[in-house]
């Protein structure tokens, strides 16, 4: 059997894959697909499927991809994401996703960074929908035996022998037991909202101790300094809470008051797209604008100028959100927005089959390093999610071998001490110091500092240390601005930097180096010209 | 404004539950029970009202924004959200009661066991086999039915819905709403029969389920629609 660790939207994808091909698998999570971070997508899913009159392709979506992720992703990766994208929306469809319709097809929204509409949406609770869809489909397979859940289990750590992967330990959260078991494994974590309590859009099941485990036990990571900060978020209690894109998508506007006026800086600044802009140099404007002397008090989101189809048909459940949440009705009034941490382009580094540097170990979702490069686009991450689900599975397929099932009792070990409350507060504090919107090698060398003299007291604390000190340190290492890294010190792309930064455990420190970003296949370049 | 809050816990499914009492002051308005418990359970000193040391309220928790159905409970009286709880809305004459679910196996504290909720729509057999596909008209009543959150808060307050009976209760009536919507003519016709035998043939029509949905779903709408479908065989009514 097959291990999938983690039951969003790249778990799901990968255990239908897996289920077509009538290889049983284990779903693992901690909680069940419905409380997966993927029901919190809100805005779309992007496929050129052309159907909004605009002569739209899949080439396009390609090149926007590649530019909004500063040219730092795998091109033939995001070829196959980006090529694949019309026929996974139309089989969303199929599966009963209610996506708008027109006499062309499916409806399509614009997003960030794309000038084009090529994001499908159900209003704003696309992730949700699709979720539901998935959800039901996998449900098919669990009934016939294919598809394994797991539900409340923790992964403790991987079951690597001789530079193999051979399955993994598990515990389940809700007796205390362990067990071993055997198989491939693949990952669908989600990002690394853990390190960041409080400070993320995400999920608060997210503890980023099974990534932290990971880099320990010799996985390799890339990109890690590529956080992204969303540019329209709200404070909820524990949390950052998202206003998608498709508000400014469908009309919403940005200002800040100057001198007693709004100014409309994004729109100003940047006529072609405006508002939406890729979300690295919206957020990035947001910070400086804030800090100029002539401005006055907070970003404002607008969206009053929206007509009344478009909050009915459209954005329904994100005026009901946003009034739940804050009180105001953004329909009349206009919302303070702050950015916030919201997604993780770099994670485990993959090859363009999903594989990671250990033999029968694969990764796919937000917890892989690909397609979004130095930052993502609106409307990737569902795709990618999606897509990188059904790769990592097809390629796990490819290279299947029968595996004993059973499960063995097993010990948490030393990994049974959960990290203290404290200590995982401490350590985001200096992380967000270090990797704001905008750095500078001085604070994060100060970060570099501080978290050398922050005591960890059990190896879940240990192992979170030295993800953070990897993630600080990749980012000291990129000596240019690039997507959503930018450096007050250098703030020019410099070419010699369009790599891709890969850190590796060594011992109690991370070591950083730079790998070369695969050229584009000449095949698949010739077959978008034709 | 300082609350007294009282939480029924229990260590294990084999331990019998007690209540943990402690004191809470707050004069925020917008913070909910999920902050509440998230405050106290990361605060390492924390106490009881008679001074002594206790360990953290076990819960489930995942997004904090009413759109995953982790974190429901009972409190006061109520099925809700903890991240949906105001505490000051919440509380009664400064008092709020917090236990778990009811119709569900405990586990530990306020943890419940919903596993009998998702096996039930595994055996009514709630998946497409063949293509589907919603009408342009449908797309809102499937968008709405598609919110089920999978909480149980519907299924903790309906008089006939128990785990592992034959009636499924609401959280089967959303998906199946959504299949009918979206299923060709032989799903439809195999999800019709399902749908009679666990959500319309042990339903007593009580509404309890009205609005108690934290998700906000019109179930009652839903449910007249695919009613209309599943049994009376008449063509979805507009909403």
């Amino acid at each position: 059997m097959i291990n999938i660790i983690g039951a969003g939207l790249a778990g799901l994808s990968a255990a239908m894959e897996l289920a077509e091909r009538e290889i049983p698998c284990r779903l693992i999570s901690l909680q069940p697909s419905e409380r997966a971070q993927s029901v919190l997508a809100e805005g779309g899913i992007n496929a050129a499927l052309d159907t909004m009159n605009e002569h739209d392709s899949p080439a396009e979506h390609f090149n926007d991809t590649m530019r909004g992720g500063c040219f730092l992703a795998d091109p033939n990766a995001v070829y196959g994401l980006t090529s694949s994208a019309p026929d996974i929306v139309r089989r969303l469809l199929s599966l009963g996703v209610p996506f708008g319709l027109n006499d062309k097809g499916i409806v399509l929204r614009n997003f960030g960074g794309q000038k084009k509409k090529r994001t499908a949406y159900s209003k704003s609770s696309t992730g949700k929908i699709l979720m539901t869809a998935l959800i039901d489909t996998v449900r098919r397979y669990e009934s016939a035996g294919l598809v394994k859940r797991l539900p409340h289990h923790e992964l403790i750590k991987l079951r690597i022998e001789k530079g193999v992967c051979q399955g993994a330990v598990l515990r389940d959260c809700y007796s205390g037991e362990c067990q071993s078991l055997s198989g491939q494994v693949i990952l669908a974590l989600g990002g690394l909202n853990g390190l960041f309590p409080g400070r993320t859009t995400g999920t608060t099941q997210n503890t980023a101790d099974a990534a932290a485990e990971l880099f320990s036990q010799g996985v390799h990571f890339c990109d890690l300094e590529m956080l992204q900060y969303h540019p329209t978020t709200i404070p909820i209690p524990g949390k950052r809470c998202l206003i998608t894109e498709a508000a400014r998508g469908e009309g919403g506007r940005l200002w800040i008051s100057r001198n007693g006026e709004k100014w409309y800086f994004m729109e100003e600044k940047y006529p072609e797209l405006g508002n939406l802009m890729p979300r690295d140099v919206v957020a990035r404007e947001m910070f400086f604008v804030r800090r100029q002397e002539d401005t006055q008090g907070e970003v404002m989101l607008d969206m009053t100028g929206l007509s009344d189809e478009i909050w009915a048909k459209r954005l329904s459940d994100l005026r009901d959100n946003i009034i739940a949440h804050t009180g105001l009705d953004p329909k009349r009034s206009p919302i303070e927005v702050h950015e916030g941490i919201h997604y993780f382009m770099g994670g485990i580094a993959v090859d363009e089959q999903h594989r990671t540097n250990i033999s029968g170990l694969y990764a796919a979702g937000e917890c892989c390093g690909q397609y979004h490069g130095a930052n993502r686009l609106g409307g990737n991450s569902m795709l990618g999610a999606v897509y990188g689900g059904g790769v990592a599975a097809r390629t796990a397929a490819e290279e299947y071998a029968p595996s004993d099932d059973t499960a063995f009792p097993a010990e948490a070990g030393e990994l049974s001490a959960e990290a203290r409350p404290e200590f995982n507060e401490q350590l985001a504090a200096i992380l967000a110091e270090g990797l704001g919107i905008v750095r500078s090698g001085r604070k994060l060398e100060e970060a570099l500092k501080k978290l050398g003299e922050l005591e960890a007291v059990c190896l879940r604390e240990e192992n979170r240390s030295r993800l953070g000190l990897a993630m600080l340190r990749s980012a000291i290492a990129r000596r240019e601005s690039r997507g959503a890294h930018y450096r007050e010190d250098f703030p020019e792309t410099d070419e010699s930097f369009r790599k891709m930064t890969l850190a590796r455990c060594e011992g109690n420190d991370a070591d950083i180096s730079f790998q070369v970003i695969p050229e584009r296949r000449t095949a698949d370049a010739a077959s978008d010209r034709n | 404004m300082l609350l007294q809050i009282e939480i029924e816990r229990r260590m294990s499914p084999e331990h019998k539950p007690y209540t943990l009492t402690l004191k809470y002051e707050t004069e925020n308005k917008s913070e909910t029970v999920a902050a509440m418990l998230q405050s106290i359970n990361s605060n390492s000193r924390r106490q009881d009202a008679e001074g002594k040391s206790f360990e953290p309220v076990r819960w489930e928790c995942s997004c904090l924004q009413k759109k995953c159905g982790a974190c429901a409970m009972v409190i006061n009286g109520r099925p809700m959200l903890a991240c949906d709880a105001k505490l000051l809305e919440a509380a009664k004459r400064g008092r709020i009661a917090i236990g778990p679910l009811k119709k569900f196996p405990p586990v530990a504290d306020l943890i419940v066991d919903r596993g009998p909720m998702l096996a039930a729509l595994s055996e009514a057999k709630l998946w497409l086999t063949e293509q589907g596909l919603v009408k342009a008209e449908n797309t809102d009543l499937a968008f709405e039915a598609s919110r089920c959150l999978q909480c149980g808060c519907c299924l903790e307050v309906c008089p006939n819905f128990y785990a592992g009976g034959s009636f499924m209760g609401m959280a089967a009536a959303m998906p199946g709403s959504r299949l009918l919507l979206a299923a060709g003519e032989t799903d439809k016709a195999a999800l019709a029969a399902e749908y009679k035998k666990h959500v319309y043939g042990g339903c007593g029509k009580s509404l309890a389920c009205r609005s108690i949905c934290p998700a906000g779903i019109d179930i009652e709408a839903l449910l007249v629609n695919s009613n209309a479908a599943a049994v009376w065989k008449r063509p979805w009514r507009k909403k």
